[in-house]
């Protein structure tokens, strides 16, 4: 055996070693590498809950809107964090005119509870009164009124606060706009004097009072029917962050953590009994040269693994599936090469050379039967979300990686083998 | 082995169970599943036994008619309904509570009707760019002239296996649906895009040897000799690839994740069926294609 080979080999296990300790769950290192670097996890294998709410912009300027999904983002966020959820993942997916949020909650035990927090934030906004052109304001008719919703919503309150009405000591809600907020407020207060101005929470009217003078310096109170606790919760809301647009929740799926864990265990199980069926076939039919595509398997799920952890890949149930399917077309291109190899011996070449021959032409009908996954795998992986996508991922993954330590990990341990 | 002898055995065989399949989906047709139709998924567990009637009596009872209970497991319950909102939902949890002592949510689910639309429109685009995907690739494998076969019979004939392929374990599916309750939902696309990629793999190995041997052969007449030959040379490998994938399946299948458990079906009988018809479909078909 000679130095360089020897080394190569060296380095293949070295790497597999590694690859294995890094990538093996549980705690006999003393759950050190997974303190350096934890394994992603779905939701349908921690448990948790996927939501996806549709947000309403017809309200909102067009130029306007990316900026307020970013400030929706934002609220949430806070919202989720005050629940307590590890790593609460907030995404804005746009397409098209519709805006959506992707809330990920892992590990909530109460998702009825999560749900209420987000989706009951405070939306406020206010708008201007418009009258009936031939009735005077006096003569009109609550049903006659049209109201022109104005800019000015919960986006741009800086501060709430609960003060009480001297006279009848009922609770109000003092609030302070931001500079952009208090500009408009100034604006829309000067084209209103001496006309209703209406406040409405959550799509409800909350009160309508008239605007006496142009109010500079951006405070505002709103004063409705609230009861003293009624009152706090909403100042608490609208401290946290009320919403800049209305959002529906459209979209839910929640996984309890003993199905997700069980699932896991399940997959694992799965992996590891596929992985063995794979080794004693091999081993069965190629004998010898199975042994040494056994050990390039081996290896190749251990760097794979290592593969998707390092680049922080989610594992999902389906992401598991995939990397599963992958390696029983990992062993397909020692396959190819081996049947090679048994016809080029069969034309009477030298151990050695059959090798190295079957190597070289099988290498088109690996590339060629990997080909079709991959154009599959890619555009599942552009065309398709969440769960799904894990599966196009991994597979892409497992099928690149497979075509590399088939032919190279085999290749060297097989030379190293024969001289 | 002579699989051109008995091609009129195979090619027969193929074609009963491809009608068989189109028959299956005209009879039982699909169930959509909720990420196409919208609606809900539920899975409950019990603490206590409870019967599957009294629970359709308590979801009779709270007006949700079109509703399908499963008894999963003892005391596990899959629930599938019309969409309903989380205010609907954490009612109907109360109510199950109440009726039935404590009850763990295993899964809940719920996605509207536009979401669906979105998820079938954006299933359906990729479904048929893999299926254009593939179509290029086959043409660009074939790309060169050949003789005493031209190249688009090799083309179109490992388009018709493809069909092949992916329509039976689709008719088998359609079976599932009526007697099981499988949804057809994005997992079945993805699992026959899957199929299709693997049966046009297998396929054009196959073709290639037998071009291949077409251009060292000295007697160009006997096509079925020289097709006979090339599918006995590439047989191990064409089973072999395939039966390592079959493996890994069957342990998915049994050991796997439940909700997998279709999916990981449709794959294995998919490969399985790819894998013979590339051996004894494709090829027999090749002869009777150029029959003079």
């Amino acid at each position: 055996m000679n130095s360089k080979s020897l080394s190569a080999i060296l380095l293949i296990f070295l790497l597999g070693a590694l690859a294995a300790v890094f990538v093996y769950p549980a705690d006999f290192t003393g759950g050190f590498a997974n303190k350096v670097l934890p394994w992603r996890l779905g939701l349908d294998l921690i448990g948790g809950s996927e939501l996806i709410y549709e947000v309403e912009m017809s309200g909102v300027e067009a130029g306007d809107r990316d900026s307020v999904m970013a400030g929706l983002r934002d609220v949430i966020e806070r919202r989720v964090n005050l629940f307590g959820v590890s790593e609460p993942n907030v995404v804005v997916s746009k397409g098209g005119n519709v805006y959506r949020l992707v809330i990920e909650l892992a590990g909530v035990r109460d998702i009825g509870e999560a749900i209420k927090l987000i989706g009951e934030t405070p939306f406020l906004f206010f708008s201007e009164v418009e009258f009936p052109k031939d009735k005077s304001s006096e003569e009109a008719k609550t049903q006659d009124l049209k109201y022109k919703r104005t800019e000015l919503t919960g986006r741009y309150v800086k501060k709430a606060q609960m003060v009480f009405n001297q006279v009848g000591n009922q609770p109000q809600i003092s609030l302070e706009f931001n500079d952009k907020g208090a500009e408009l407020f100034e604006a829309i207060t000067a084209r209103n004097v001496g006309k209703p101005l209406a406040i409405f929470l959550d799509n409800n009217l909350i009160s309508a009072p008239v605007v006496q003078e142009k109010i500079s310096g951006g405070r505002a109170q709103i004063t409705g029917q609230f009861t003293i606790p009624e009152a706090k919760q909403l100042v608490e809301r609208f401290n946290a962050g009320a919403l800049p647009a209305p959002i529906e929740l459209v979209n839910q799926q929640t996984i309890g953590a003993s199905l997700g864990q069980d699932s896991l265990q399940k997959m694992i199980w799965a992996g590891i009994y596929g992985t063995l069926a794979v080794i004693v076939f091999m081993v069965l039919y190629y004998r010898g040269l199975g042994l040494f595509a056994a050990i390039a398997l081996l290896i190749y799920i251990f760097l794979t693994l290592a593969a998707f952890k390092l680049f922080g890949v989610t594992m999902s149930l389906a992401g598991i599936a995939g990397f599963i399917l992958s390696i029983g077309m990992a062993v397909d291109a020692n396959i190819l090469i081996f049947e090679r190899t048994k016809e080029e011996l069969k034309r009477g070449l030298s151990k050695m050379g059959a090798i190295d021959k079957g190597f070289e032409r099988a290498w088109t009908s690996i590339r060629d039967s990997n080909f079709t996954t991959i154009i599959t795998a890619l555009i599942l992986f552009y065309l398709t979300s969440s769960f799904v996508r894990g599966f196009a991922l991994t597979l892409l993954i497992g099928v690149l990686v497979s075509m590399f330590t088939a032919i190279t990990v085999t290749r060297n341990l097989l030379k190293a083998w024969i001289s | 082995m002579d699989i051109i002898k008995y091609k009129y055995f195979f090619i027969g065989f193929s074609s009963v169970l491809t009608l068989l399949a189109i028959v299956s989906m005209l009879v039982f047709g699909f169930r959509p599943g909720i990420d196409f139709a919208g609606g809900a998924f539920w899975q409950i567990e019990f603490a206590n036994p409870v019967s599957l009637s009294a629970l359709n009596e308590v979801f009779q009872k709270e007006g949700l008619d079109n509703i399908l209970v499963r008894e999963a497991a003892s005391q596990q319950f899959s629930i599938r309904m019309k969409e309903i909102n989380e205010n609907e939902h954490q009612a109907l949890l109360a109510v199950l509570r109440e009726k039935f002592g404590s009850a763990e949510e295993l899964s809940f689910s719920s996605i509207g009707p536009a979401i669906g639309l979105e998820l079938r429109n954006r299933a359906l685009l990729a479904f048929l760019l893999v299926l254009a995907g593939i179509s290029l690739y086959v043409a660009f494998a074939f790309r060169k002239v050949s003789q005493p076969v031209s190249s688009w019979k090799y083309g179109l004939i490992t388009l018709v296996t493809l069909f092949h392929d992916a329509l039976i374990p689709t008719g088998v599916f359609a079976l599932l649906g009526y007697f099981r309750g499988a949804e057809l939902d994005t997992n079945f696309i993805v699992a026959i895009l899957v199929v299709m990629g693997f049966s046009v793999h297998d396929t054009i190995v196959v073709f290639d040897r037998i071009r291949e041997n077409l251009l060292i052969s000295k007697n160009k007449k006997d096509l079925d000799g020289v097709i006979n030959a090339s599918v006995n040379q590439t047989f191990a490998r064409s089973v072999n690839t395939s039966l390592t994938l079959v493996l890994v399946l069957t342990a998915l299948y049994f050991f796997g994740a439940d909700s997998l458990r279709y999916f990981t079906l449709l794959i294995l009988l998919g490969t399985v069926i790819g894998t013979y018809s590339s051996i004894f479909v494709a090829s027999p078909l090749l002869t009777f294609f150029t029959r003079r």
